[in-house]
């Protein structure tokens, strides 16, 4: 078993998980509230990672990051190496990458709460913030969770983005998936089956959490009527 | 001498081939807002609460101007000081009673804000409810629990949208005593006669959109009351 992978990885899908569920909740509040045009576009672009293939992800994450625009030379500017094979660049490339597993289940937590709740939270003078804080958050608990059992699991088992962006740089970004790669290469299928295991054992028991968790609060019953 | 209005609305309302035009003025503590199913009842109390949108009008809550579409007034639903309580309390599920009630006082100050929920718990008689949520209360303990939630704040006016119809009368007969007691402006909506009929208030009659009459309940819902005695085959009465 390589455990500077297994760090590298737990690490990795962790802090993934920590920065979707920041930028995902109020962005899935946002696309739940809002009447603006760009809607559309915003929810196109969130969900494009689940259609693209992971390598062509993968090469323009590792453009975008490099000399040739003008984020990657800002970013070299200002500390003096690229992001490219670096963890701080497998941390962005993959939460571009997983940004629809948190985005979605929280759009579809958000919209599934009855709509009388958020009004009734606006005539007792709450914010949009507290009303997110407040009522949406809360009654969201199971959709966020999967959100993050989600993010957190397909960041695990992430290859195609990782190799572009990260390389295979051992203790740096050589994560469990290309370990599996590597052992594969070197006819060392005892080892790539142990570490494929470990990838199973994890998905298995985040999937048993996801369904383990039952209702936590049944639907709300008021409703805005149109008499 | 004329009492100064509580209320004063102008709204003009048109959506997929429903149409709203009501012009209508509250002077008295209570008053019955009456009309069939699909009148435009629930849609007159949710444009008074910035629910919803009128397409122009204009509406005065006692001094404060919350609407007005001639000079771009909107005041968003969480200034305007309207308390709204539904048919089916939205109470939210994750927060005990006690918790609901204290939504709308979150600005307020710990101590005075416990003292209301007090006074709240002890004019509904739901003390002992204090730490249910929702899903553990009857109906008509969640739908006290919901006009507690929205008198808390104190606000200038309360709007309920046939709140008590799942109730039995004497359970409706008790909350509207305790409301009578709280001594808040009122405007009820209801499309029962019964209903309508026992509450001593001024009645507004709105039909397809449209207000039809005005005036005192038992003058202005008459015909209706006459109408269904027909229906029922009682004796006639002039």
């Amino acid at each position: 078993m390589d455990l500077e992978a297994l760090s590298v990885t737990f690490r990795l899908a962790a802090i993934t998980t920590a920065i979707l569920l920041v930028i995902a909740i109020p962005l899935a509040y946002w696309i739940v509230s809002t009447r603006s045009r760009l809607r559309a576009i915003v929810e196109a672009i969130t969900t494009l990672p689940i259609l693209l293939p992971p390598t062509v992800l993968g090469f323009y994450l590792l453009v975008l990051l490099g000399q040739r625009t003008a984020f990657g030379r800002i970013w070299i500017h200002l500390t003096g190496h690229t992001l490219a094979f670096t963890f701080t660049g497998l941390v962005i490339g993959s939460a571009i990458y997983s940004l629809p597993f948190a985005v979605q289940p929280i759009v579809a937590g958000f919209s599934s709460i009855d709509i009388a709740l958020v009004e009734q939270a606006r005539l007792l003078g709450a914010s949009r913030w507290r009303i997110l804080r407040s009522v949406l958050v809360p009654l969201s608990a199971r959709s966020i969770a999967a959100a993050a059992l989600l993010c957190f699991t397909h960041t695990i088992g992430e290859f195609g983005v990782v190799l572009m962006v990260g390389g295979d740089i051992p203790g740096a970004t050589r994560t469990l998936s290309i370990a599996i790669y590597d052992q594969v290469q070197d006819f060392a299928y005892a080892d790539a089956n142990r570490t494929a295991l470990v990838l199973v054992a994890i998905s298995v028991t985040a999937l048993i959490l996801l369904y383990a968790r039952r209702g936590a609060y049944p639907a709300a019953t008021a409703g805005a009527r149109h008499d | 001498m004329t009492e100064s209005p509580i209320l004063d609305a102008r709204i003009n309302y048109r959506r997929s081939g429903f149409r709203l035009q009501v012009e209508f003025t509250l002077r008295s503590q209570w008053a019955v807002l009456f009309g069939p199913s699909g009148a435009g009842k629930t849609t007159v109390l949710r444009i008074l609460t910035g629910l919803t949108q009128p397409d122009s009008g204009s509406i005065q809550l006692g001094n404060h101007q919350l609407l007005d579409t001639n000079c771009s007034l909107d005041l968003p639903p969480s200034r305007r000081g309207i308390g709204f309580v539904l048919q089916q309390s939205a109470l939210f599920p994750h927060l005990t009673a006690r918790e609901n009630i204290a939504f709308g006082m979150h600005s307020w100050m710990r101590v005075a804000r416990e003292a209301r929920i007090e006074e709240l718990l002890c004019l509904f008689e739901i003390a002992s409810l204090a730490e249910r949520k929702p899903q553990q209360l009857s109906g008509g303990e969640r739908q006290r629990i919901a006009v507690a939630q929205a008198l808390a704040p104190r606000p200038k006016l309360l709007l309920l949208d046939e709140p008590f119809n799942a109730l039995d009368a004497p359970s409706r007969a008790a909350i509207i005593e305790k409301l009578r007691a709280a001594a808040v402006p009122v405007l009820y909506v209801s499309h029962d006669l019964a209903d309508a009929w026992q509450i001593n208030a001024h009645a507004i009659l709105i039909e397809s959109g449209t207000i039809r009459a005005e005036g005192e309940t038992r003058t202005i819902l008459a015909p209706q009351r006459q109408q269904l005695l027909t229906q029922l085959g009682a004796p006639q009465h002039s």
